[in-house]
């Protein structure tokens, strides 16, 4: 006993001071929400488009270069493949949405998440129970979804917790592309949640069918079963990702505030 | 008899021509002799032959002391044929899964029902006879104990915790259980299929993502596939970086596992210590290439990343530091008299079952038999630097346990030295076009065991097959033998102590 209390005191206080302090230092390489420097992009060129994995990126004469984040995997291959270098991931980890559309982006820019209506925020805003479901996600997702459970980013600490059962839960998290093995699953869990009930849709496979999309066996992500509030994208999304999509969910997060930051 | 096999090694493209010419009662034959000699049944799948041309089986058998492969195949003379399962336990679930992907009945298998519920790839043909709907998951005959009291529990797909569905059968008299059967399938993404004709735009990036906390593993099996149908071998700096990602993946996935069995007998300070380490390591692996889980790291010819010499010195005392923070922690189980107590005696697997059913990994070194991918067929940075094979006593969740905690040492002692010694030189190779005809066995010591993919290409040197087998396809039958006997309470203990993958399973 007494040496589980020294080593408590050895391993000491872990948690982050984000957010009302610093976010934690991301890695150097880390590949967060990217850029299009569309001037310089060659007439005609279409090399991003054709390696996207996911055909996440549109060329269009009307829109110009587009990139739809939540089909996105946030791989090195566009910007790798680029002549120009004109694609760069910047190190902006804020990339969650309330709606689909909003997830594309190049002009206009990223329709950053807002707060749920006055009247969810007062029945979540203080204390929200999700229950995690994966329909055919890799466990990249569930993986970082879980780490938000641990001592360094404690979820509990804003009210929020993963709960066992759907009839304890205000809402879902939904990982995966929806597999057709799934699909009954996930109608029976959301319909188990008593409403009013949310839902995130969590990675590139839940919002799109990600690297799956093709596949016949998969539904393209979460819209196509239930209806989606928060859209959290990535591949998996980094742990500081997902924390920062459900706090805007629950106004937490100063919106306007946070995107004039960025730069 | 006439030579039923071709020798092949790791990562070594065959000529489909060298494979001689043999029948299905040949190949039954030999399969179940020498794997009755201590083979192991590496793979067993079978293939179309072209579109309407029939069916080739193939098998694939591991001589681990001689690192070497022995590859067969011959055509399926209809839509059924012995079962080799009767006289060969470790192809069961291999012919379930032929069964139900190719329409092809192995006659007299113990129990032959579907193993991932989904239409069979030639429509028309279905072993069981079943109309081209969709099939319902998990809806089949279970395994049933009959009696006063017996009583079955049903568990999933919708489990409690945050984790991928399955769906289990446990029979219980009173708290024990007597039998548990376990049906997945859930998430099954078509990946196989996906995969004929590649590789494709997304192929690597469905490898990155077949099962995502093994991302180093499978990505690094598929590139030496294509490499050795391409004919280049990777520059060694980044087959240096190659395993420095491989047992950085194990190092973060070991820790998860030790924190979470902690957890799983109420030792709340080491799961919250592991929890927090193993974001350590899975960080490191994000220094080098911006993942967490080396996604765009592992890329056909090398690397994706390189590391300078300054990284990679800021790498090493990350990794010391992390590596220290875990000693301190797991030392806490084995000096705490309750955790031991659980941990011990329960989910027990006999050596003689792992043998016989095939299990491979932690879960198989942890019943004393010294498999390990790293060793037995070493590829890339294994060829020159050694990792000493680590085995424990008993096949309980102690023993498995106890092999993590050595694998992790060893691992984090690994990566130390590799940084310390990476060769100069380029990361990565570009890659030529891809032989025709050829097969190729790709295997990988993933941090649940072993990864096996086998590559066969047709004419154009496209994929005719990409068989793909995680070590969670072998070892979930030995999770089902764990809990024999075992109260039902202890079925998260035992689960977590394979820790095993629903969508590597289910592809």
């Amino acid at each position: 006993m007494i040496k589980a209390i020294l080593e408590r005191a050895r391993q000491g206080h872990r948690t982050l001071a984000w957010p009302d302090g610093p976010p934690p230092a991301l890695p150097e390489r880390f590949r967060g929400l990217p850029q299009v420097d569309t001037a310089r992009c060659p007439e005609g060129c279409r090399v991003c488009a054709d390696v996207c994995p996911t055909r996440a990126i549109t060329i269009e004469e009307s829109a110009g270069v587009q990139i739809d984040l939540g089909a996105c995997l946030f791989c090195p291959e566009c910007s790798e493949a680029c002549p120009e270098g004109a694609i760069t991931y910047t190190s902006d980890y804020r990339l969650a949405s309330r709606t689909r559309e909003g997830l594309v982006v190049g002009e206009p820019p990223l329709a950053l998440a807002t707060a749920l209506d006055e009247r969810l925020r007062r029945l979540f805003g203080r204390s929200l129970k999700l229950r995690v479901v994966s329909a055919g996600g890799c466990n990249g997702c569930e993986s970082d979804v879980n780490v938000l459970q641990t001592v360094v980013w404690d979820l509990g600490r804003f009210g929020i917790q993963i709960v066992a059962s759907p009839r304890h839960a205000d809402g879902l998290i939904l990982t995966g592309p929806v597999t057709e093995n799934m699909r009954l699953a996930l109608e029976k869990t959301y319909a188990a949640v008593p409403a009013p009930k949310i839902v995130i849709a969590v990675g590139a496979c839940a919002i799109s069918g990600g690297p799956f999309r093709d596949s016949p066996e998969q539904h393209g992500g979460a819209a196509s079963t239930v209806p989606v509030d928060l859209y959290i994208p990535g591949c998996p999304p980094h742990p500081l990702t997902i924390l920062d999509g459900l706090l805007r969910l629950l106004g937490k997060l100063e919106a306007e505030g946070r995107v004039q930051e960025s730069g | 008899m006439s030579e039923v096999f071709a020798s092949t090694r790791n990562g070594v493209a065959l000529p489909l021509a060298h494979l001689p010419r043999t029948a299905l009662a040949e190949l039954r034959r030999a399969v179940v002799d020498r794997v009755a000699a201590g083979r192991r049944l590496a793979a067993l799948f079978a293939a179309l032959d072209g579109p309407g041309a029939g069916v080739f089986l193939y098998a694939v058998l591991a001589d681990d002391p001689e690192g070497r492969l022995e590859v067969a195949r011959c055509r399926l003379p209809g839509d059924a044929y012995p079962s080799f399962t009767p006289d060969c336990p470790q192809a069961h679930a291999f012919e379930r899964e032929i069964a139900e992907q190719l329409g092809v009945r192995p006659e007299g298998h113990p129990w032959l029902k579907p193993l991932r519920f989904r239409r069979s790839w030639r429509p028309g043909h279905d072993a069981w006879g079943r109309t081209d709907e969709h099939p319902l998951p998990g809806v089949a005959d279970f395994f049933r104990v009959e009696g006063d009291e017996v009583h079955e529990v049903a568990v999933g797909p919708v489990h409690a915790g945050v984790i991928e569905p399955g769906h289990f059968r446990f029979q219980c008299h009173g708290e024990q259980v007597f039998h548990l059967e376990i049906a997945l399938g859930y998430q099954h993404r078509a990946i196989e299929e996906a995969l004929l004709g590649g590789p494709h735009r997304a192929t690597l990036a469905q490898m990155e993502t077949l099962a995502g906390d093994t991302t180093a593993g499978h990505t690094i099996a598929y590139c030496q596939a294509l490499e050795a149908l391409a004919r280049v071998t990777p520059p060694s700096r980044g087959q240096w970086l190659r395993g420095v990602a491989l047992e950085l993946e194990r190092l973060a996935n070991h820790t998860g596992d030790l924190g979470a069995l902690a957890g799983d007998v109420g030792y709340l300070p080491t799961q919250s210590f592991c929890g927090r380490i193993r974001g350590d390591f899975l960080n490191l692996t994000a220094a080098l290439c911006g993942s967490r889980f080396g996604r765009g790291l592992i890329r056909p010819g090398g690397t994706g990343f390189d590391l300078s010499p300054t990284q990679a010195e800021a790498l090493g005392r990350r990794l010391d530091a992390a590596t220290e923070d875990l000693r301190r922690a797991v030392e806490l189980l084995w000096t705490t008299s309750s955790v031991v107590a659980r941990f011990e005696n329960t989910g027990r697997v006999s050596a003689q079952d792992c043998r016989e059913l095939g299990f491979v990994g932690p879960a198989a070194r942890a019943c004393g038999v010294a498999l390990d991918v790293r060793t037995d067929h070493p590829a890339g940075v294994y060829q020159f630097a050694q990792v000493p094979v680590t085995t424990a006593h008993g096949g309980d969740v102690n023993a498995r346990a106890v092999v993590r905690w050595l694998e992790a040492q060893r691992s984090a002692l690994f990566v130390r030295e590799q940084l310390a010694g990476l060769p100069g030189g380029p990361v990565r190779a570009p890659l030529g076009p891809r032989a025709a005809d050829r097969l190729v066995v790709s295997l990988v010591e993933g941090w649940r065991g072993e990864i096996c993919h086998v590559a066969v290409t047709d004419a154009a040197g496209r994929f005719a097959r990409y068989k793909v087998i995680d070590p969670s396809f072998h070892n979930w039958f030995a999770l089902a033998l764990a809990l024999r006997g075992e109260p039902i309470s202890d079925f998260p203990l035992c689960n977590k102590s394979f820790n095993l993958s629903y969508c590597g399973h289910d592809l």
